[in-house]
């Protein structure tokens, strides 16, 4: 089953440049999307189209067609504050708010209203449990989140999305900055987090594509060159550019 | 090869020394001020100084019905002036598009921090006091000095706001804040030290200002303290223009003494600032 | 499988939303409304001068408006000397302390410097005339040997010194911001430092520099209490530069000195007005060419980093 269906997706920012064209493809409900592909070639763009923070850019121009379980998401009249608690983003660069950690992860909920305070305790641990990290920072819920490493932090923004109780998870490179071991924590709970949500990754590398893929999204130049299974994918490519790149021949 | 200092080094030690010549020609005087007026202006402070009315056609007495208006009017201006300016500073960094309107929002910024201080004090008489209807009276000095304050807190509130990062924003309507939300929850509290800062420089100025209050506000002398907005007041700088210059036979310590306290009231609020500033700096983690 | 309808347009923005934003535009905009509002009360209360005062008498060189002459010549000369003498003032020491602090100074002196040179900025001008009647007229009476120290040199000074913490900060600010491959470029040719900072720091933020002396010319022209205090305040044209040790009084002065003694809606109040209208007319002449060269340095940057 399909979660998001995007077809002929063509971005135009104000000085007439265009990281997507024409873009079309599937993302399955449950499973680890993984888009790759060199840098520049709108892998960003194409995340920030699926909660509309490019409506926070110069982004002039939308065309084509984005369903999230055949909702229209570049509807103008759509409310980007609902969507953007459907489908949650975490960003390459760990930032924290400047609050406390418990803060951090209940400020989705707080400004949509929630103020039951039981729930919210709740969902700090809750959250936190699914993002491993609940063991390292229990103790220590009012400190400010600044205060934490680089891949406490950026688990940190994992739980906050998942704070949130989002459809659909959107991730940016994000162990981009982290050391291989809270790189692999973070693998580690995808797989998890599969079951209950959605997941779009842009990897860092090829390597976590290919660790990490059920389908597998080769975007080159704004378009996209090939789609298929993970395995498939990594193992006997059907572009030859799709191969060129991974066997690291340019990118 | 020996290395002789040529000539344009020579030259360079000419210039430096011409530069640190000026640059302290500059700052003595300012040291020097200060503490001219701490020196004669001490004897003069005592409780009753500071406590009590002006007697003897002012040439005894105290002066706190003066200290009393300077801080009404100071107060009076924090009033309009803050919500206003912080405002505006809010509009121009978070939501003003770049376009012809927002250009012209700036020009006309640069322009009320030109305008000459006493066309204040023409403009607040016109409006307020004669058209309005307010008299003079704190109420119309207030609003007179808070126009006149705008610029420098719209400014340096402005600077605050954008200083912090964009990435809070980006992330804070990523998990749903709407625009006002993400203002008011994250970005104000992080620049509230900034903006704090501009305040008490706005206020600073609007304190040490004669021009603007001459036709506003100020009275020569007043047997009491105002009850209403809508009374005249005494006020520190133009109190101490009246005895330095329309008083005969005026004690030389009181106009010191007067000078001291108007000095006093105004540097410690640059003090204040500055300390804010500094320390917010200190402590920030972006 | 949760499936929402996502409805309206924005949620989060509820009327709530809706009004603070609208407050929130309305502060943004209200910095024209002043400005148009003070130029409106300026022109209303000043019109009825040009009615009835001929424009003869409005140029003539005599002010005395007891007697009905309204010459402003005389007020426009005093500005005028007084301004002039300030800005041969606050230039060379303005630009050269901001060069000094910037580009010489080792860091902890600057940032001991700097902050004294905004708290002369922030004296009142009325402390700064109550010293200049003081101390500084007395003493230009006796080195000068004229019969009053209270004269357009004292308020050149006086004002000079005003304007001097506006320049510093302004150019120190735009000297500050020239990227510092710049410098090492020039330094790396061989260039000295003393070379660095004439041929390449100064030309580079020279824009910023010329903003800083123009924002000081606006400060010294309307400075009020500081000259109405110290310049002697008479109303004589000045022809040449032996009024620079004599007696003269400014528009800003003049208006302080007399507004508080006319009756309201008389010729003279109207007339004070006008002054002021023409007063104001020069500092938005001032400023707007002040922030064009901001703003035109900004976009040539623009170009250049794009």
């Amino acid at each position: 089953m399909n979660k998001i269906s995007i077809r002929n997706l063509t971005l135009t920012y104000s000085d007439g440049v265009q990281p997507l064209r024409d873009i079309s493809f599937d993302i399955p409900a449950n499973q680890i999307s993984v888009i790759f592909g060199p840098a520049g070639g709108g892998k960003s763009s194409l995340l920030r189209s699926l909660n509309r923070l490019n409506d926070l850019t110069d982004l002039t121009h939308q065309k084509g067609s984005i369903l999230l379980d055949d909702q229209e998401l570049l509807d103008p009249t759509l409310d980007v504050i609902q969507l953007r608690r459907r489908v949650g983003m975490v960003f390459a660069r760990p930032v924290v708010l400047p609050l406390s950690i418990r803060k951090n992860l209940t400020y989705g909920l707080e400004v949509a209203g929630e103020t039951n305070k039981d729930r919210l305790l709740e969902v700090v641990e809750s959250s936190l449990k699914k993002a491993a990290l609940w063991d390292e920072v229990k103790d220590r819920l009012d400190d400010p989140a600044i205060a934490l490493s680089g891949g406490q932090q950026q688990r940190v923004c994992l739980a906050r999305v998942l704070a949130l109780e989002p459809e659909v998870v959107l991730l940016d490179e994000p162990t981009s900055g982290l050391d291989p071991i809270s790189t692999g924590k973070v693998e580690e709970s995808l797989q998890d987090l599969k079951k209950e949500y959605t997941i779009v990754l842009v990897p860092h590398s090829v390597q976590q594509a290919a660790r990490t893929a059920d389908q597998a999204i080769f975007l080159l130049q704004g378009e996209v060159i090939e789609v298929s299974s993970g395995d498939l994918m990594f193992t006997n490519p059907q572009e030859q550019r799709t191969q060129d790149y991974i066997q690291g021949r340019f990118g | 090869m020996t290395m002789k200092l040529s000539a344009r080094q020579h030259k360079q030690r000419l210039g430096f020394s011409l530069l640190t010549l000026m640059t302290f020609l500059t700052v003595i005087p300012i040291i020097g001020v200060v503490i001219y007026i701490v020196y004669l202006g001490f004897p003069a402070i005592n409780l009753e100084f500071l406590t009590g009315f002006p007697r003897e056609g002012m040439r005894d007495g105290g002066i706190l019905p003066a200290i009393i208006g300077t801080f009404y009017l100071t107060l009076g201006t924090a009033i309009f002036a803050v919500p206003l300016g912080i405002g505006s500073a809010i509009y121009l960094s978070e939501y003003a598009p770049d376009n012809r309107a927002t250009k012209l929002i700036r020009i006309a910024i640069i322009n009320l921090a030109g305008i000459p201080s006493v066309v204040y004090g023409l403009f607040g008489l016109g409006l307020f006091v004669l058209f309005l209807g307010f008299g003079t009276s704190i109420l119309a000095g207030s609003l007179t000095l808070s126009i006149m304050t705008l610029p420098v807190i719209i400014s340096t509130a402005e600077e605050a706001l954008r200083a912090v990062p964009q990435a809070f924003r980006t992330v804070s309507m990523s998990v749903g804040a709407t625009k006002w939300q993400t203002i008011r929850k994250i970005i104000l509290p992080q620049a509230l030290p900034g903006i704090l800062t501009g305040v008490i420089l706005g206020l600073e100025r609007a304190a040490g200002e004669t021009a603007p209050i001459l036709f506003t506000v100020a009275a020569f002398f007043l047997p009491s303290l105002p009850n209403s907005p809508l009374d005249a007041t005494m006020a520190l700088p133009y109190h101490l223009y009246v005895i330095s210059t329309q008083v005969p036979g005026m004690p030389i310590k009181i106009q010191y003494g007067t000078a001291l306290v108007l000095l006093v009231f105004v540097l410690s609020m640059n003090l204040i600032a500055t300390t804010i500033r500094s320390r917010a700096r200190a402590k920030r983690q972006w | 499988m949760k499936s929402k309808q996502i409805t309206g347009k924005e949620s989060g923005s509820s009327i709530r939303e809706f009004l603070i934003t609208a407050l929130i535009k309305a502060a943004g905009y209200s910095a024209i409304l002043f400005v148009g509002m003070i130029f409106f009360f300026l022109l209303l209360e000043s019109f009825p001068a040009l009615r009835e005062v001929e424009l003869s008498n409005l140029l003539s060189s005599r002010w005395y408006p007891i007697e009905d002459y309204y010459g402003v010549l005389p007020l426009v000369g005093g500005t005028l000397i007084i301004t002039i003498g300030a800005t041969l003032i606050a230039l060379p020491f303005g630009i050269g302390t901001a060069i000094y602090l910037s580009e010489i100074a080792p860091r902890w002196l600057r940032d001991t410097l700097k902050p004294l040179v905004e708290v002369l900025g922030g004296l009142p001008s009325v402390v700064l005339g109550f010293l200049g009647m003081l101390i500084l007229s007395p003493y230009l009476r006796i080195w000068l040997d004229i019969p009053t120290g209270l004269s357009a040199f004292a308020g050149a000074i006086l004002l000079g010194g005003i304007a001097i913490p506006t320049v510093v900060t302004v150019a120190e600010d735009a000297l500050d911001a020239v990227p510092k491959s710049y410098r090492d470029a020039s330094l790396a040719i061989g260039a000295t430092e003393w070379q660095t900072i004439w041929r390449v720091t100064l030309p580079a933020a020279r824009s910023g520099v010329l903003t800083a002396v123009m924002l000081g010319i606006g400060r010294a022209i309307g400075e009020t209490m500081t000259v109405m205090m110290v310049t002697g305040n008479a109303p004589i044209l000045p022809t040449g530069l032996k009024n620079l040790f004599s007696p003269v009084r400014t528009m800003t002065a003049t208006i302080a000195a007399e507004m508080g003694e006319v009756a309201n809606s008389s010729t003279h109040y109207h007339v004070l007005f006008l002054i002021g209208i023409i007063l104001f007319l020069i500092s938005l002449a001032v400023n707007v060419a002040a922030s064009a060269v901001v703003f035109r340095q900004k976009k040539s940057q623009g170009h250049i980093l794009s």
